[in-house]
């Protein structure tokens, strides 16, 4: 599974970003291959309006499968997804990316649409 | 002669001026009043009338042509709105975005947006004896009220191009609603009260008044509840006060019955008398 | 640290009496974000000192070289908002009609157009009338606030907020339910609601609660104005328990809102022996649920 964070650095040290549009990197983790890679957001994230729609798009051309946030996104966002294959994750926001993805893991996050 | 009254922010009195007023001049002249407040109209509460015509108004949004589409994607690239989404084989437009420029329809190669009409809104208008009264509503959802006040405005041109006096009543603040509904004005009114709030919130109204090279006054409602900080700031900028009405607890009650003021308060009267001597002045 | 951010509909609630209020009861142990740009109310009350601010750029206005300008006149032809013209034999771009599309920029044969980021307002940190820190925008005239004006603000504050040691950041959110709302509630912890007991109340509470249904986020609600209509203000209280949102309590109408508001001062100062026992009864049942 490809698995993306929402989050506020670059490395496993990172803290997810509650945020979904506005989110300034987008952490990319394909668990078959265990690579982390970092994915600079704060172009659309420096944006007025329609920032939601615009990550949405950038994590589906990332293939992500599985998304793992805080707050998850606003109706714009949302409106987007819908049309996507990923299931969203929330209520991770503020934890550690590592402390996350074991979250995500032993089944303890709250999913939202799929 | 077009009127347009408004204010720094809403709870000035803008509204309970514009429809007094409109419901007076009425008595000697052609007027129609024109609630652009089309985020949340509350103009018909005072006046009630009859419904003389009612008109569904449109904007232009682009429809996605899958058949004709090539999928280059540069639509996203061109849209400064991010109202189009490219998701692999699909292309999704934002309506709730789209400002409506035609960019992406009109340069798409394979003409693939095509613009379609979807609902903006409502005008409808309203008489209640001699006034004319029109009201624009936004539907619920759509957050860009400047379209749907541009569109009232052109009703208002074509319908009652003949009528002596056009009020409008425009949408609080000083943002770009409140600056579609009042450039077309040939004067407008400044509704304030004389508090540090009323004062910051008019401050703002004149800078914006100014900047659309726009000749106005001001009107001071709740007179007497504060301080005269607001009465020194006018005299400084030599602008002009047409009225001042009171601060008068009968005032607050009638108007939140809903009720018609200047047929029941002599000091509303008389600042509405003002009012209308003034605008014949300039005429 | 614990961010809460205080929501209504549209104005007129007491939102921002409330939001003072609330503030000034935890002043020595506070950060204020305000983030309804709009509405001037709440600097006003807490009188932040002069600060120099820091340019904030969003969205874009097209500007022709006129030296490059052939007058094809092709970008006036296409503008959809009338805001080019012919003057003085080149075209021009009337800014304040531009509504930032770049179409024009696009189809330009010359490439005569440019598109440069907009400085349309300031955002400040400073220290308020009661001693905490503020941090607040001020827009140009005509600018609109936005998400991305709201999500500077916040990430100022937050910032602050930690450095200052500071346990509660308090958010004056946006009105309405768009973008700018959104990003009011990005990342906080628990959401307050301020209504009143009308029907404009009621509907406005309805369209807060999908925000915070869609956000998964715990809330509580104040209705004020509580006695002026107790029929509506019982159909409040039943779509809040139906929809488990924790009520703070009802306030009854009070001149001391617009008394307060008009001469910039919060509720405490305004009636202590009134208000703060009120407000410290609110803070209590905040702090239990966050």
């Amino acid at each position: 599974m490809i698995v993306g964070f929402t989050s506020t650095g670059e490395g496993w040290d990172a803290k997810i970003d509650p945020r979904f549009g506005r989110t300034e990197f987008i952490l990319i983790y394909d668990e078959e291959k265990d690579e982390l890679k970092a994915v600079d957001n704060r172009e659309v994230s420096d944006m007025a309006h329609g920032v939601g729609p615009k990550t949405a798009q950038k994590i589906h051309e990332l293939g992500v499968q599985v998304l793992i946030t805080g707050n998850g996104p606003g109706g714009n966002a949302a409106e987007v997804l819908k049309n996507m294959n990923v299931k969203i994750y929330i209520k991770a926001g503020g934890m550690g990316i590592r402390e996350a993805y074991g979250t995500y893991k032993a089944n303890k996050l709250e999913s939202i649409g799929g | 002669m077009r009127l347009a009254i408004a204010s720094g922010k809403g709870g000035t009195g803008k509204t309970t001026l514009a429809v007094n007023l409109a419901l007076k001049a009425s008595g000697t002249m052609k007027t129609v009043l024109a609630d652009l407040d089309v985020e949340e109209p509350n103009g018909s509460i005072f006046i009630g009338g009859e419904t003389v015509d009612e008109k569904q108004v449109y904007r232009y949004t682009p429809a996605w042509n899958q058949k004709s589409c090539s999928l280059c994607g540069k639509c996203t690239s061109w849209c400064a709105y991010n109202a189009l989404i490219k998701l692999g084989e699909i292309i999704l437009v934002m309506p709730n975005l789209c400002h409506s420029c035609y960019a992406c329809s009109e340069l798409c190669p394979d003409g693939a947006l095509p613009m379609e009409a979807s609902p903006l809104g409502t005008i409808r208008h309203f008489s209640r004896g001699k006034l004319d009264f029109t009201e624009s509503k936004l539907n619920i959802g759509l957050e860009q009220a400047a379209p749907l006040i541009k569109q009232s405005l052109n009703y208002l041109d074509e319908n009652f191009k003949d009528h002596d006096l056009q009020i409008l009543d425009s949408p609080p603040g000083t943002a770009c609603s409140m600056m579609e509904a009042v450039r077309s004005a040939d004067y407008v009114i400044l509704v304030t009260e004389p508090t540090p709030f009323g004062l910051h919130d008019l401050k703002l109204a004149v800078e914006t008044v100014r900047q659309l090279e726009l000749p106005f006054a001001v009107v001071i409602n709740r007179d007497g509840i504060g301080n005269d900080e607001l009465d020194r700031y006018l005299k400084a900028e030599e602008i002009a006060v047409w009225a001042r009405i009171p601060h008068q607890r009968e005032i607050a009650e009638l108007y939140s019955r809903g009720e018609i003021l200047f047929d029941k308060v002599a000091a509303v009267d008389d600042a509405l008398s003002d009012i209308l001597q003034r605008l014949e002045g300039l005429s | 640290m614990k961010e809460i951010v205080i929501l209504s509909g549209k104005g007129g609630t007491g939102k921002s009496s409330v939001c003072s209020a609330l503030a000034h009861i935890k002043k020595d142990n506070i950060l204020v974000a305000d983030c309804d740009v709009d509405a001037a109310d709440l600097h006003l009350i807490m009188a932040p000192e002069n600060v120099p601010g820091v340019d904030f750029y969003s969205g874009i206005i097209a500007e022709i070289d006129a030296e490059k300008c052939i007058a094809c006149g092709l970008c006036a032809q296409k503008c959809r908002f009338d805001a080019i013209s012919l003057y003085e034999g080149k075209y021009r771009v009337e800014p304040l009609d531009c509504e930032g599309c770049a179409y024009c920029h696009y189809i330009c044969p010359v490439e005569a157009i440019a598109i440069p980021q907009q400085n349309i307002g300031n955002y400040f940190q400073a220290e308020s009338r009661l001693g905490f820190t503020l941090v607040h925008a001020r827009l140009n005239i005509g600018a609109e606030n936005s998400g991305k004006l709201v999500a500077k603000v916040k990430s100022i504050a937050k910032e602050q907020c930690k450095k200052e040691g500071k346990d509660f950041m308090l958010v004056d959110g946006s009105p309405g339910i768009g973008c700018p709302v959104i990003s009011s509630l990005s990342g906080v912890d628990y959401v307050v609601l301020v209504t009143e007991a009308t029907y404009s109340g009621l509907s406005d509470l309805e369209r807060l609660w999908t925000l915070l249904d869609m956000f998964k986020l715990p809330g509580a609600c104040i209705v004020n104005k509580a006695d002026i209509n107790p029929s509506v203000a019982s159909e409040i209280r039943k779509f809040m328990q139906k929809k488990k949102i924790a009520d703070l309590g009802d306030i009854p109408y009070s001149e001391d809102f617009p008394k307060a508001i008009a001469m910039g001062r919060t509720l405490i100062e305004e009636n202590e022996t009134r208000w703060r026992p009120v407000f410290e009864k609110i803070w209590k049942a905040i702090e239990e649920k966050i």
